[in-house]
């Protein structure tokens, strides 16, 4: 059998609803595991920990066959934040929290959380703009470093 | 069905040496578990978080999520994972006599 699992660092790049909540299940169920983790949030993954965005993380109704639904269907005003509306509902029945909560309970259980300075710049962001969990903004070469002897995962 | 020699006792347990017999549970026996996880000791906390397990899963049949026993307001997830480090719902449920929690979060 393979050694198990010690480090993942998880890049999440997506700002839907389903990227983020991939990234994070993965990382608190790595510390869950008393598996060491890091999250790093680049491109519109940094949605998630922008103070004023993260609890308006949607799922897309266009353009996603995963819905089950024509995107003629999903363009009309409402339809995502319907859809999100119910994806919400559905996860909290199963005891999973939105995501601010789920931000604070993984960085509560010991996950480290950063952010990408290439698209923080490209945001014209600051420090200020996100939540307190968020470790620092590193480079991508800061992140290998940081990365160094585990797995990476990227969604 | 294995059985397990823990201090005194044999206990019944599946193949991840969980119990399987909430009934054959003692003090004893969970200090003897805590131990295999790496606690040393079980301290008055501890015994509040396996106390507040164990009422769960006997009102709703399922052992709590870490969530849970964070909105409980017994507390702070920080200190579940200082207490139980490594994984606390496994090992708390473990300790607790109680099955693998089958969750994701």
């Amino acid at each position: 059998m393979e050694d198990k699992i010690k480090k993942v660092s998880i890049i999440i790049s997506k700002g839907t609803l389903d990227g983020v909540y991939a990234g994070l299940l993965m990382a608190n169920g790595a510390r869950m595991e008393g598996i060491e983790a890091n999250l790093f949030f680049a491109f519109f993954g940094l949605d998630a920990i922008i103070k004023k965005r993260m609890g308006k993380i949607k799922v897309a109704t266009v353009g996603n066959p995963g819905m089950h639904m024509a995107s003629l269907l999903g363009v009309l005003p409402g339809m995502s934040a319907m859809a999100t509306s119910m994806m919400l509902k559905t996860m909290g029945k199963l005891d999973i929290p939105p995501v601010p909560e789920f931000i604070e309970m993984a960085a509560d259980a010991g996950c480290k959380l950063y952010a990408c300075k290439v698209s923080v710049d490209m945001f014209k962001l600051k420090k200020e703009d996100f939540c307190p969990q968020v470790d620092s903004i590193i480079t991508v070469g800061d992140f290998y470093e940081k990365a160094a002897g585990g797995h990476i995962i990227f969604t | 069905m294995p059985q397990k020699q823990t201090g005194n006792a044999a206990i019944d347990v599946d193949a991840d040496g969980f119990m399987t017999n909430l009934s054959q549970w003692t003090r004893d026996i969970a200090a003897a578990l805590a131990k295999e996880e790496g606690i040393a000791e079980l301290t008055a906390v501890h015994w509040k978080v396996l106390e507040y397990m164990q009422k769960e899963f006997k009102e709703n049949g399922a052992v709590p999520t870490v969530r849970k026993i964070n909105k409980s307001g017994l507390i702070s997830t920080k200190e579940l994972y200082e207490i139980f480090p490594g994984g606390p719902a496994k090992k708390a449920a473990r300790i607790a006599g109680l099955a693998k929690p089958v969750g994701c979060v």
